[in-house]
């Protein structure tokens, strides 16, 4: 019986459907969706696994390429991909840090002047992948792991929307909601640049941008081709007799390549497959509990939320940022860090985030200078975050936005000083 | 019953709540619908009613025959109110 017990308690997938469980019941919702709701939480876990499993494959080719190509370690940031490799190895003490997270935000925003509920679960659940992560690299004990882990995400959860509010106030020009994104570093050095260079340039809105580039927005797609480049860029590099003696069995190099690009992609569709059916049950749940409980409560946002208040800024933003990946990728390996492979998730979401910001402080220099230091952020953090991943750092990604990257060297500096 | 579709770039956070927004306004007018929510790469292959999202999202699913509505801000009941109601009869 024991036993029994323990194993549920043990298994990540479980656990977190049993959390969907209570959440459906306390909504008194339908037998029929209770049953439904479970299962598809459960399902989820499973196939964010199953797509992880696709990633590696084309993920280790990758690295094998671009090692032989220029003889030192690609790594491409994806909160997806990391996240699902490392629940294998710490999926539990994830799925417990995550719910207890979610408890101590309701508690902090019902008890103190930070009204935010945080309602990224994705987000929510790759923060707490990476304090586990950290946390469990320097030894610590499951208890106190886990407690302290949660209060840690829960005060997150509050305390960056929190940071971010006037700014938000700016972008959407009212106080209805707030932005609830671990890119939330990035988006702060976006306004405080635009600040600082100052309102008199003209708005990112106030041009015209080419409707052509709208396929970036649809991101499996736009993820496979930058990979497709990628993955010709290092083939070339490396030698296509290289890649069709040793890997592809024959297979001309670049149809390997494009192939192992797409196969990239679908990985990534597969696991955002699964985060969609793990976390669908559980936000609402988490929402429901606090417009009964916590008055005033303001909706802490995915940052798409965002974009429509400024669709130009959205796309200046992303290629800044992405030239700022670029840029970054040749300085790091000549400062001794690992190369950061500037990864189009990350740089096309945070990227656009603070080119919104920007924007609102700072027109469209604010922008585009904003968004630029976004890029290199996002590749300078995670090179400098590997270290602190145990042995998930060896894993061929990494976590990408600004906050993991913060949070992640922090807390590595705390548990050194103990 | 009337089928309703809400689009983002990922299908994860701002989808489901603006989901969850349609949801609420529904139930203030007293209608039922089948809404759901996903990536702009899937929508391309469902079928509804309407398709709900930020404008520039839901342009990229203009087909011609597709009823698309925008919505700018995700948790503005008026908004959606107004973006949804031409559509349900």
């Amino acid at each position: 019986m024991i036993k029994f017990a323990l194993d549920i308690l043990s298994d990540p997938a479980i656990l977190i459907g049993l959390f969907a469980l209570c959440g459906l019941l306390l909504q008194k919702a339908k037998v029929s969706d209770v049953i439904g709701g479970t299962i598809k939480t459960i399902l989820g876990f499973v196939i964010l696994g199953a797509g992880a499993q696709i990633l590696i494959g084309s993920l280790d080719t990758f690295r094998l390429v671009f090692d032989h190509a220029f003889g030192l370690k690609g790594t491409i940031p994806n909160n997806e991909g990391i996240t699902a490799l490392a629940l294998k190895e710490i999926g539990s003490q994830t799925a417990y840090v995550m719910i207890l997270g979610m408890v101590f935000n309701l508690v902090l925003a019902r008890f103190t002047p930070l009204k935010y509920v945080f309602l990224t679960g994705h987000h929510t659940l790759f923060m707490a992948c990476l304090i586990v992560a950290v946390l469990h690299a320097s030894g610590m004990d499951n208890v106190t792991l886990v407690l302290s882990g949660g209060a840690l995400l829960g005060g997150l959860m509050v305390v960056m929307p929190a940071l971010l509010q006037p700014f938000t106030r700016k972008v959407t020009g009212n106080d209805s909601f707030a932005l609830g994104h671990f890119g939330s570093f990035g988006y702060l050095a976006a306004g405080l640049i635009g600040s600082a260079v100052g309102k008199k340039g003209r708005s990112t809105e106030d041009i015209k941008v080419p409707a052509s580039l709208s396929f970036l927005r649809d991101t499996s797609i736009s993820m496979a081709l930058t990979m497709a480049i990628l993955f010709f860029a290092v083939s070339v590099a490396a030698g296509g007799d290289f890649i069709e003696r040793e890997l592809s069995g024959g297979v001309n190099f670049l149809v390997y390549g494009f192939k192992q690009a797409l196969t990239f992609s679908a990985g990534v569709y597969i696991i955002l497959a699964g985060v969609r059916l793990l976390i669908s049950e559980i936000v609402p749940a988490f929402k429901g509990i606090s417009d009964k409980l916590i008055p005033n409560a303001k909706p802490a946002l995915d940052c798409p939320a965002i974009f429509p208040f400024a669709p130009n800024a959205v796309v200046i933003g992303f290629l800044c940022s992405f030239i700022g990946g670029l840029i970054a990728m040749f300085i790091t390996p000549a400062i001794g860090l690992a190369v950061i492979v500037p990864g189009l998730i990350p740089h096309f979401f945070t990227g656009a985030t603070a080119g919104v910001y920007g924007n609102a402080t700072g027109g469209l220099r604010g922008a585009i200078l904003g968004s630029f230091v976004n890029g290199l952020l996002i590749s300078f953090l995670p090179a400098l975050l590997l270290g602190s991943l145990g042995s998930l750092g060896f894993a061929g990604t990494t976590f990408g936005d600004t906050d993991f990257g913060v949070i992640g060297l922090l807390l590595t500096g705390i548990i050194r000083v103990f | 019953m009337k089928k309703i579709m809400i689009v983002c770039g990922n299908g994860l956070g701002s989808s489901m709540m603006l989901e969850m927004t349609v949801n609420a306004v529904l139930k203030e007018m007293g209608v039922s619908a089948d809404v759901r929510h996903t990536d702009l790469f899937s929508a391309k292959s469902e079928i509804a009613d309407l398709f709900l999202g930020a404008p520039e999202i839901v342009s990229g699913l203009n087909d011609g025959v597709r009823q698309l509505a925008g919505v700018r801000n995700i948790m503005d009941k008026t908004e959606v109110r107004a973006a949804i109601t031409p559509y349900l009869n």
